[in-house]
């Protein structure tokens, strides 16, 4: 029985009797039987446990070490004066001393955390003007709605850059200092920049452009209200670091999904004796710059050194999820055996 | 506005008179509109269109926001405007909605320009229409017809309007004409010239028709029609000087006459649009839908704990953002805020394509069961229809089957069986033995019936005694129904499968007197044979010629597939009411050598075909006379003119053919004269005074003729023997031949004298002139007339349908109730059922009449009387109760109206799924059922005109109820879960869990953009592939495990429970989608949309893994789709984040696809989440092999290799068998 040519002949309407439209393509019926399912449950458990475990060895050798500086040491005077609005431009330093237990071996980022600060807040979030920050001039003079009321100052000048992301950056400031048991401390040096995502550096986030200093370009527009300083002089020290291309801002500008969250500061500089294996054991203390209010959110503000694999920082929930998953499997699979051998018969009636 | 509001509003236009007034539009050509005297009428032009090019946008629109679904997405958008609440950029959020209107906007203009093709492609259609300038006919088209114009229609045309025949070139003044396109019913129809105006000789000359035509206003009867032409005297006419639009005439050179209807012909008010039913499954699912509204709104209060979140700062935290103003909101007014914000974020939970999608979904199991090459009809070329595009899955539900008799179980051709005269009954044995020799050969079940039950019962001529309820149930107007015009179809030619059905052998004994007697009473009852009936005679010849003509038009183009094109709401649901060219072409070729050189007309696939089922004649010479030659009757073989019977019923066509074989052959018909061919080869030619029409009331029908030798007036009257007078040596033989299943039809006599006779002659003349009472008038004259009559008699044999028996029991075991509802006699129907084991041997059959009660076990068999008692509101209960006791029940002497308050009864007490099959005209029964099946067979169309579905055959039914049924319920239960599983699981929920995380103010982690490809693009098409084309379990197994079909019965594949053990699931698995990427970033330092990416891609993996774990049979079409999914997701979100910069303030979806995949962390997540979260569905699925169910047991011996899956399909019969019989056990 060939393909009738439709519209003429005897059996013009006799529909084609081709596998697809008869419904008899050749299919493949997987059936769930012990003898599937079971090996595939074994080999499912061996595999996350192996994982697991070699996600746990690698996450043990990765150290963390968090130092909340909200209240500590000398900070208690800074976070005082903070709670105070008419202070909050006095500049207050302090410092906060603590003990790295065991040295963190290979690279050491430097974070700062933030507890309780919720970057993720729908209209928070939505605060920012893409745009602007990609360095148009039309979006630099003219804001998006989304920046309201953060778009504008009391003048009617522009923002830039615009929004209450921008404005509530996080704007303290570290400084890191070893201090060896036997001799005079050592400052411990960061690499400030690079530790933004390629592409924002180099695609999301332009400079509007100009053929002559940042100052002119960003002429017209006004520092974010909470800003001590206009956003082409946000780096002193490194003049090709400022404007919307400046590390930290673009480190601030990427929201952060929790509320308690950290961001990179710094990476440590391994070029030079006594870190270029790493943080060494010891004393350290932070030199803070406090100019970041938290005790609005009744948040806390940390600083936290950590050592990465190559999975990214110390979680110990990978690892024990795979680990506790292959047993789970496995213990699925175990029973199923039990219960196939004991109750099944009639499953294996109906195989032979 | 569609073409049926168009014609009500024309219609109301002239409700002002109770008829309609037209003249001929001659004397006004080229006149001003205003003059014109028929401008009110509507001209002939078509418009099935809905849409115009300018009002198609909004139009459109309207009819869709008629949808709640669509308002309540709009609503949302135009929420999204609000800024205090908006969750997303409005401009994004309407996308969605904007893509499913403008994608059922596409789909709907398509239909739409598909019909404004057809109805132009029909509009420009060529017509000859009358011009008084040119003289002439001239060549117009269609859409320029107007009522009162003068029409002609040469040989093979087809009728562009509704016209009153004035001339044709017969010089009878006849015009066949056929309306295979209009009914399906193939044979001729024969329309005379209007009495009066039948100057055949001269040539038509329009422009002396000066006459005023009154007849009745529009209606979609297609066999009545009245009127009166009002010129110098007043002449009635009717249904018989009427041709329909879309008809072809045949054998006729040309016909012309005045057009009465243009736009609201008969055939257009005929045609209705596909029935728009809701399935059971839709209903449950709208409750499930309500569901989701409670869930979205309980999920959306969780925006008021934002209040208590805000509350529980002292102080305003930096990152909470003032009005523009600096002020911030009443905490009261944000909880509100939020709380329509969440409304905006959670939607999906309400699928917004899931309309669209089960849509689609039906479409293509309609699609599907269409083509299915096993319910396709070879031999008359018919496929399965759907008029119903969306009760696909009712078919898998059903409990209850309601089936009429005629032309459902039996084939409905009739075969000459056995006479009785004047009290004498001839048993024709060797007819008999021939016959069931015959029946042996094509079908060796049907042999073992035979067997069994001494004959294959038969029936009683149904139409007789339905007769009265029939035109009772039907609408007022339409009582006037001619039912031998309606309902009895099929030509002689086509009733019957082989030519050898056709031949009888005649009796030796009957031969044997009549051959030396010559008895007056015998020639009587030969005589009433061949000429008391509508059969018209077409010569070979002539007929190729139709044949050939309807090639050509099948060719160029159909008027009715034009029309069909309208109103069918996708291709697949085409009306097929085609002729049935291949039996046509078959009996053609081998009816003579000297048309041999004709066959290579056709193709030469009939040829052979024909050649095949031609062998038994080389083996038998004898038999080679076919259709009209005997050798014995001394007709001669070089007879100049093979002649072929058109008759409207096929019992008629079995007594002429009868009549035949006795050697009188019936030569010609026409208006005037009836001529008959004697044994010894005279020939006899009847005038005829008068035919009084079969009608349901009278149950009979007469023929008055004056006969040419002795020059008396005798009239022949043929009906049922409840329509005749009864004549008490004959009745035993009826009932005798009643209990063998045979159908029954007397024939009587009277002579008239000529004064009896002019005198009602002259009522006559007015009763058919009349038209408001012209029914009971005509009714009046004709009970007038036959009384009196003499009897004598003759039984019919209607042949069961092959595998009838083995579908019922089948869809027995498939746990259906069938139930048989026949207007036939008890004995009839009793014998029938037990051939096609509805009642089996074993049963202790209790039989319900009025008279008498015997003892009672699982069959029912009740009679019509005793029905319209139980039916009473005091015994409703008790009868519903005593039948569900019962394995079946069969109803006799029902009337259609009894039969649809039974169908009606059982669907409303029970609530069971019901399904009533006609092949017939009961078109209340079909309607009153859940789901109405139509078989397109013998009879007329009616019925499947009102079904869902129709199908060729009732074994079709097998195959439509137990694979298609099952597949599509199992398909569509499993979709809609899946579909409400995967949208709470996709977004809501996870959006839902961040709520805990953002100070519940609606954030979204994922970009807008990945939403809205997710649930468009991602994840679309494998639901509806799944709905289309999952095949739980073959079509082999269903149809060998009948009783599979039993869970959709009960459940319909679709508990409640099975929506919330979905819901259930969405929540772990949503929650398992969040938390562990959660966990694994939680301290890092992720930003938002980061954290989105691998929840998105987790849940794209579930939501696809899921589904292939309820995939039962994985075709290319499943791989392709699955894994292109899966690609499709990559690719698009690798394009969209490396090109999107700043496309979609503010989110930033650059890069971030590609940085998530840089890092281990991602797979890590991707792995470990999609394990977890379908670890206990895995498991759950698992379930069913420990104790497997009767779906995996056959899905497991499918597997099998053919000889031991064989094996294991035997040892499990026998052991169902073996619990069947021990049902204690």
């Amino acid at each position: 029985m060939g393909k009738v040519q439709v519209g003429t002949g005897p059996f013009a309407r006799r529909p084609d009797n081709s596998a697809f439209k008869q419904q008899r393509l050749p299919a493949w019926s997987p059936s769930l039987t012990p003898y599937t399912v079971l090996p595939v449950f074994y080999l499912l458990a061996v595999v996350c446990v192996l994982l697991g475990v070699w996600l746990f060895i690698t996450v043990e050798n990765t150290h963390e070490l968090k130092v909340d500086y909200t209240e500590e040491g000398t900070c208690i005077r800074c976070f005082e004066l903070r709670k105070d609005p008419i202070q909050a431009r006095n500049s207050c330093d302090c410092v906060v001393n603590f003990n790295i237990p065991k040295t963190f071996p290979g690279d050491v980022f430097f974070y700062y955390g933030l507890v309780n600060f919720h970057q993720n807040l729908r209209r928070y979030m939505d605060s920012r003007d893409e745009d602007q920050l990609v360095g148009r001039k039309k979006s630099l003079k003219s804001p998006s709605s989304y920046c309201e009321p953060f778009a504008h100052d009391e003048h009617g000048e522009p923002i830039a850059p615009c929004g209450a992301i921008a404005n509530s950056m996080f704007n303290d400031s570290f400084t890191l200092t070893y201090h060896p048991p036997d001799g005079a401390e050592v400052p411990v040096p960061l690499y400030r920049r690079g530790i933004t995502w390629y592409t924002d550096k180099n695609v999301k986030f332009r400079n509007p452009p100009t053929n002559t200093t940042l100052q002119l370009a960003f002429q017209g527009t006004a520092q974010p209200l909470f800003w001590q300083q206009p956003v082409y002089e946000l780096d002193p020290a490194d003049p090709s670091n400022n404007g919307f291309i400046n590390d930290d801002l673009i480190v601030w500008m990427r929201e952060a999904a929790f509320p308690n969250f950290k961001k990179l500061y710094g990476i440590l500089i391994r070029a030079e004796t006594p870190f270029s294996e790493g943080l060494p054991a010891g004393n350290y203390s932070v030199n803070i710059i406090y100019n970041f209010p938290v005790q609005y959110f009744q948040g806390r503000k940390e600083v936290v050194l950590s050592t990465v694999s190559w999975f990214g920082g110390q979680n110990h929930f990978l690892p024990i999820a795979y680990l506790v998953t292959g047993g789970l499997i496995f213990i699925a699979a175990i029973v199923l055996t039990v219960v196939y051998v004991k109750v099944g018969r009639d499953g294996k009636n109906m195989e032979e | 506005m569609t073409w049926r509001d168009l014609c009500s509003w024309t219609r109301r236009r002239d409700s002002s008179e109770s008829e309609r007034r037209l003249e001929s539009n001659l004397p006004y050509e080229g006149e001003k509109s205003k003059n014109q005297p028929n401008r009110h009428y509507a001209g002939n032009a078509i418009k099935t269109t809905k849409y115009t090019l300018w009002n198609f946008i909004p139009k459109n629109l309207i009819e869709q926001f008629r949808r709640v679904a669509n308002a309540y997405f709009l609503s949302i958008a135009i929420l999204n405007f609000v800024p205090s609440v908006n969750a997303f950029q409005p401009q994004v959020a309407l996308i969605p909605i904007c893509v499913i209107l403008s994608l059922t906007a596409i789909k709907d203009a398509w239909e739409d320009f598909r019909r404004y093709q057809s109805d132009r492609k029909l509009n420009r259609r060529p017509c000859l229409i009358y011009s008084r300038s040119q003289q002439s006919f001239m060549e117009r088209r269609w859409k320029d017809v107007k009522v009162g114009d003068f029409v002609r229609v040469l040989s093979n045309e087809i009728i562009p309007a509704d016209i009153l025949l004035l001339h044709t070139s017969d010089p009878n003044g006849v015009c066949h004409m056929e309306t295979a396109n209009l009914d399906g019913e193939t044979n001729l129809k024969q329309r005379r010239v209007v009495p009066g105006f039948c100057d055949t000789n001269s040539t038509f000359e329009p422009q002396n028709f000066n006459s005023i035509v009154v007849c009745e206003k529009p209606n979609d009867n297609l066999n009545h029609f009245s009127g009166f032409e009002k010129g110098n005297k007043k002449t009635g006419f009717g249904i018989e000087s009427l041709l329909l639009r879309g008809c072809t005439v045949r054998n006729t050179a040309d016909a012309s006459g005045i057009v009465v209807y243009a736009h609201e012909t008969k055939s257009m008010l005929n045609n209705n649009r596909p029935r728009n039913k809701r399935s059971k499954l839709e209903r449950k699912m709208n409750i499930e839908v309500f569901f989701c509204v409670l869930l979205l709104i309980f999920m959306c209060l969780i925006g008021a704990v934002h209040v208590i979140w805000l509350e529980s700062f002292s102080t305003i935290p930096m990152y909470f953002i003032p009005n523009s103003d600096g002020t911030y909101t009443s905490s009261a007014l944000s909880g509100v805020n939020m709380f329509f914000t969440m409304i905006i974020l959670l939607q999906v939970i309400i699928p917004i394509s899931l309309y669209l999608s089960i849509e689609l979904v039906k479409m293509g199991q309609v699609y599907f069961i269409t083509q299915d090459v096993d319910l396709y009809d070879e031999e008359r070329d018919i496929r399965m229809q759907c008029r119903a595009l969306n009760i696909t899955e009712d078919l898998g539900q059903i409990q209850y089957i309601f089936s009429d008799k005629t032309g459902t179980l039996t084939e409905n051709k009739m075969v000459f069986r056995r006479c009785t005269i004047m009290g004498t009954e001839y048993p024709h044995s060797e007819n008999a033995t021939r016959l069931a020799l015959l029946a042996g050969e094509t079908d060796a079940d049907e042999e073992v019936i035979y067997q069994q039950n001494r004959r294959p019962p038969l029936f009683s001529l149904e139409e007789a005694q339905d007769g009265p309820a029939r035109a009772s149930a039907r609408l007022p107007g339409n009582s006037s129904l001619h039912r031998s015009r309606v309902t009895a179809g099929a030509s002689s030619c086509m009733a019957f499968s082989s030519p050898m059905e056709t031949e009888v052998v005649p009796d030796e004994t009957l031969l044997h007197l009549m051959e030396n007697e010559e008895d007056k009473s015998y020639l009587d009852f030969f005589l009433a044979m061949a000429i008391c009936n509508t059969v018209v005679v077409s010569t070979d010849t002539a007929r190729r010629q139709g044949v050939t003509g309807r090639r050509n038009s099948a060719l160029s183009s159909n008027p009715l597939e034009c029309m069909e094109g309208l109103f069918s709401r996708a291709t697949c649901c085409k009306r097929l009411r085609k002729s049935l060219e291949k039996l046509t072409c078959r009996r053609d070729s081998h009816a003579e050598p000297f048309d041999m050189g004709q066959t290579s007309f056709y193709d030469v696939s009939a040829f052979t075909n024909s050649v095949e089922g031609f062998d038994e004649d080389e083996n038998a010479p004898g038999h080679r006379s076919n259709v009209n030659r005997r050798p014995r009757t001394g007709s001669s073989p070089a007879a100049p003119l093979e002649v072929c019977y058109e008759a409207e019923s096929p019992d008629e066509a079995a007594l002429v053919h009868a009549a035949k074989a006795y050697g009188f052959t019936l030569l010609e018909r026409t208006p005037d004269h009836v001529t008959v061919r004697l044994p010894h080869g005279k020939e006899l030619k009847f005038k005829v005074l008068d035919v009084l029409n079969f009608d349901p009331v009278r149950r009979r029908m007469s023929i008055i003729v004056r006969h040419p030798r002795t020059r008396e007036i005798i009239m022949y009257t043929k009906g049922a023997d409840s329509g005749i007078m009864e004549a008490a040596e004959t009745q035993g033989d009826l009932d005798m031949y009643a209990r063998d299943g045979l159908r029954t039809l007397c024939f009587a006599k009277k002579v008239v004298n000529e004064q009896t006779y002019s005198a009602w002659s002259i009522r006559r003349q007015e009763a058919l002139a009349a038209i408001s009472r012209k029914k009971e008038l005509l009714m009046d004259t004709a009970a007038d007339m036959e009384n009196n009559l003499t009897l004598l008699a003759t039984g019919i044999e209607d042949r069961l349908q092959e595998n009838v028996p083995e579908t019922i029991r089948a869809l027995r075991e498939a746990g259906i109730q069938v139930w048989v509802l026949t207007g036939d006699k008890l004995e009839t129907a009793v014998n029938i059922a037990y051939s096609c084991m509805l009642l089996d041997h074993r049963d202790l059959v209790f039989t319900f009449n009025t008279e008498s009660k015997r003892e009672f076990s699982i069959g029912l068999v009740i009679d019509g009387r005793t029905l319209s008692l139980l039916l009473d509101d005091d015994l409703q209960t008790q009868f519903v109760e005593l039948c569900s006791h019962c394995r079946s029940v069969l109803c006799c002497r029902a009337t259609p109206l009894q039969k649809s308050r039974v169908v009606t009864l059982m669907r409303h007490r029970l609530k069971v799924m019901t399904l009533a099959i006609d092949g017939a005209n009961d078109v209340n029964m079909i309607q009153a059922a859940d789901v109405g099946v139509g078989i397109s067979g013998q009879e007329g169309m009616q019925a499947v005109m009102a079904s869902d579905f129709s199908i060729s055959r009732f074994k079709h039914l097998k195959k439509l109820l137990l694979v298609h049924g099952h597949w599509c319920s199992t398909r569509l239960a499993n979709m809609i879960v899946y579909f409400f599983y995967k949208n709470v699981q996709a977004y809501v929920n996870l959006l839902f869990w961040y709520q805990l995380f953002c100070g519940f103010t609606g954030t979204a982690m994922i970009d807008y953009w990945f939403m809205i490809f997710f649930n468009l693009l991602f994840t679309s098409a494998p639901p509806i592939m799944f709905g289309i084309m999952d095949r739980e379990i073959s079509a082999f197994m269903l149809l060998q495990l009948p009783q599979l079909y039993k869970r959709g019965q009960q459940t319909g594949g679709y508990r409640r429970s099975t929506f919330w053990i979905g819901i259930l699931d969405a929540f772990y698995q949503s929650f398992i989608c969040f938390f562990i990427p959660y966990w694994a970033y939680e301290g890092s330092d992720v930003d938002i949309f980061t954290l989105g990416i691998p929840m998105n891609t987790v849940s794209l993996f579930t939501i696809i893994l899921h589904l292939a774990i309820e995939i039962k049979s994985w075709t290319v079409v499943h791989w392709v789709i699955m894994v292109g999914s899966v690609l499709v997701y990559f690719i698009v979100s690798l394009a969209f984040s490396a090109l999107c910069i700043s496309c979609n303030p503010p989110s930033d979806p650059y890069w971030l696809m590609q940085q998530q995949m840089a890092d281990p962390i991602f797979y890590l997540i991707c792995i470990l989440t999609t394990v977890v979260a379908l670890l206990p569905y895995f498991l759950h699925a698992l379930r069913g092999t420990l104790m497997p169910s009767d779906h995996l047991k056959a899905r497991q011996i499918d597997q099998l290799p053919p000889h031991r899956r064989d094996q294991f399909l035997r040892e499990w019969r026998n052991l169902q068998e073996l619990c069947a019989s021990f049902p204690s056990v």
